[in-house]
């Protein structure tokens, strides 16, 4: 089962590390984590997908609510909450690539951001799925190299974390 | 008052109520060290022989009193003798503020001589800790420190202090502690839901841990006890907390557990679980762990429901709140089955003792010795233990009637512990403790035997001495084929003349008169005492519930004669 949880924590010293060495100490295993600031300085949030069951899902909140940094803890994820994330992709570039990149660009409203007669570098902005159905895409037509962000993402309306 | 960061520090511990520090000088914290020699009437430094030492001695101190033992060590290896005491604190959750001195801040991260990142090293076996680069900042550090060591569970902090900051000036504000955080009381449907299984309950039985001991509610737990006609039992942690002459109390459960408490927690139908974590050491096989009875458990972390053992009510917060609302809605019952059935259970678990006491004959057994300890020792004297074969014995022989009674490394299971806790336990209250011991765990820190003549501590050191490190080698006996592999320790190490080497006096016994009269001596001793006691290798720790085991797979001696005996014949 995947899981998005959102933390908000204190924009101190050490506290990536806390939070990334209380998954190593536990055995939890997680997907992604991005770490951005705030609305406000002094705090950070780190956004988490994790795959596992309930019950190490309930661990690891748990576990993490405990953590001095740690300011609140919320399990986001199905309709309530918007996730996004960017992909650069960069993928080869040869006369018979070249039009099946441009159009799979257009259809997942992708962008050609690097253009080289070699290779090309597509910017990809979406849900994981349609990241990983664009990965899927140019497979075949032979990705040179690519990184992603891992997700963010916030709950709809006015609901916001608890600070 | 503007003075400088290590007087700040010295200041601050001071204003924490701090009377008593654990330490050891060295380059990095020879400032907060110089701000301790004017401070000299107001907090006592006691020098150990080691860091490892002091943190435990810090850790016994905080252990009997229940305050917030505070420990000084220098940077680099001074940090990192540290470690393992910090972790057996973590591991118990006992409540210690550590303080070490650092490289100066424009030296950081240059691997300097004696530099190390100890905020890195010690961030998984710390509640909290603290790199403190201004020294703005080192006051509230300290405060804010010691309101998390003793905040809802307890655990160790350590504050990383450059040496730079401790030379900085800034000005100092004395003030009050902060007050720590309790946990907040549960939803009372919760405490409803509770009441409901154990009103519907025939034999129910309360199972209580370190957190309900450090609560110190033994009188709430026999009350409820009382009123449900259910049985107490405990985990090792939990031990001390009610008095060994309460009759509805059967001692510790689990791997090593007395057979009565062992077998109720499998037979219950209810189980009450406060403050316990449900370690591998009591539950056995996790699957089958208890798995005929609802499990209520009370814990103020809530990490702990549900992380080994699956609830069927999962009591998050104050848990002295909790255990009186429960108490007050369940009804008054009388189990006349249970209590037959538990009765039972003593009755076979004393006959196991006997039969086992009836082949020993003469010989010096555990059992013999802990007659003499329970006999001589008074209701205050803290008993301290190392980790192995004796710590299991104190578990099951040793009686208490008062609480927090007992220093024991419970969950790191840290052999070494004891010397130090021992000193850090008599400096707290001046009462004479008593340390049980190995000659395995002994030999690890008996350096501190340095810490306990200059200190004049009047330590009876019990040294269960077999040769052998023995809890391994039960193991090996039992589950190794008999493969001893680096256990037995064929050492010449004549425990007598250590004793005396080191300024103390000792003595070597291995009969059960030559013991009482060896401990009469030691009680009348103003100094440290060590027995040097004699038992034999193949002393078991029994009964003994196999790792991952199931209750029917319970280990007597019978079980081990009769494999002997199967050995034979096949051969």
């Amino acid at each position: 089962m995947r899981s998005v949880i959102s933390v908000y924590v204190e924009n101190k010293y050490g506290v990536l590390a806390r939070v990334a060495g209380l998954f190593m100490r536990r055995g939890f295993n997680i997907d992604s984590l991005t770490v951005s600031e705030t609305e406000d300085s002094r705090y950070s949030r780190i956004t988490i997908t994790m795959n596992g069951d309930e019950n190490s899902r309930e661990q690891l909140i748990n576990q993490l609510t405990k953590l001095q940094n740690v300011r609140s803890v919320k399990l986001l994820g199905g309709d309530s909450t918007v996730e996004r994330e960017i992909m650069l992709i960069k993928v080869r570039n040869t006369p018979e690539n070249r039009s099946e990149i441009m159009a799979a660009t257009e259809i997942y409203r992708a962008k050609i951001i690097d253009y080289t007669t070699d290779a090309m570098c597509v910017e990809v902005t979406g849900e994981p799925t349609k990241i990983k159905a664009f990965i899927e895409v140019m497979k075949p037509l032979g990705i040179v190299e690519m990184c992603r962000t891992g997700v963010v993402a916030l709950d709809r309306g006015a609901n916001v974390l608890e600070k | 008052m503007i003075m400088t960061g290590a007087k700040i520090a010295i200041e601050a511990l001071i204003a924490e109520g701090v009377t008593d520090v654990f330490g050891y000088p060295g380059g990095q914290v020879l400032n907060i060290y110089d701000a301790l020699y004017d401070a000299g009437d107001r907090l006592r430094h006691i020098l150990t022989a080691h860091e490892q030492g002091a943190a435990h001695a810090a850790d016994g101190y905080a252990r009997v009193t229940g305050k917030v033992g505070v420990v000084i060590a220098t940077s680099g290896p001074g940090a990192t003798n540290l470690v393992t005491g910090i972790a057996t604190a973590m591991l118990d959750s006992v409540p210690m503020v550590a303080i070490t001195g650092n490289v100066p801040t424009y030296l950081i991260g240059r691997d300097g001589f004696q530099e190390v990142d100890i905020t890195g090293v010690t961030m998984p076996i710390t509640k909290h800790n603290y790199f403190v680069t201004d020294v703005k900042d080192l006051a509230d550090t300290v405060r804010e420190a010691f309101r998390i060591a003793k905040s809802g569970r307890p655990g160790p902090v350590l504050i990383d202090i450059p040496k730079d900051v401790q030379e900085a000036e800034y000005d100092y504000t004395p003030a009050a502690p902060l007050p720590p955080v309790r946990y907040p009381v549960a939803d009372e449907s919760l405490m409803r839901d509770a009441a409901e299984l154990i009103n519907t309950s025939v034999r129910p039985y309360v199972y209580i841990g370190g957190g309900a001991a450090r609560e110190g509610l033994g009188g709430e737990i026999l009350a409820l006890a009382e009123k449900i006609d259910g049985y107490v039992g405990s985990s090792l942690m939990g031990l001390s907390l009610i008095p060994s002459s309460e009759g509805r109390f059967l001692g510790m459960q689990g791997m090593h557990g007395r057979y009565a408490s062992s077998r109720a927690a499998k037979e219950a139908d209810v189980i009450i679980a406060v403050g316990v974590r449900f370690s591998d050491r009591t539950t056995g096989d996790i699957k089958n762990y208890s798995k005929n009875a609802k499990i209520i458990q009370l814990d103020g972390d809530i990490a702990e429901i549900n992380k080994n053992v699956p609830v069927d009510v999962g009591i998050v917060g104050d848990i002295t709140a909790a255990l009186l609302k429960i108490t007050e809605l369940c009804e008054e019952k009388k189990h006349h089955k249970w209590k037959k059935k538990i009765e039972a259970y003593r009755e076979q678990g004393r006959a196991i003792g006997a039969e086992m006491e009836k082949n020993a004959g003469e010989t010096l057994t555990p059992k013999k010795i802990f007659d003499v300890i329970n006999s001589l020792k008074n209701d205050n004297t803290p008993l301290v233990t190392d980790v192995g074969q004796h710590q299991m014995w104190t578990a099951q022989y040793a009686r208490f009637e008062k609480p927090r009674r007992l220093a024991t490394s419970g969950g790191l299971g840290t052999m070494g512990y004891g010397m130090g806790a021992a000193i850090g336990a008599y400096i707290a209250e001046g009462e004479r403790p008593v340390l049980i011991t190995g000659d395995g765990s002994f030999g690890m820190n008996l350096n501190e035997l340095a810490t306990a003549v200059s200190y004049r501590v009047p330590m009876v050191i019990v040294v269960m001495n077999n040769g052998v490190l023995g809890m391994v080698r039960q193991w090996q006996t039992l589950f190794y084929d008999k493969r001893y592999s680096s256990t037995v320790l064929d050492r010449k190490t004549d425990f007598v003349k250590v004793a005396e080497a080191f300024g103390a006096k000792g003595e070597r016994v291995d009969t059960a008169d030559g013991f009482r009269d060896a401990f009469e001596r030691a009680l009348a001793c103003d100094g440290p005492y060590v027995i040097d006691t004699v038992i034999g290798m193949d002393e078991f720790v029994l009964p003994m519930l196999p790792p991952g085991g199931k209750m029917e797979d319970i280990i007597t001696e019978d079980v081990i004669s009769s494999e002997e005996s199967e050995k034979e014949g096949s051969e």
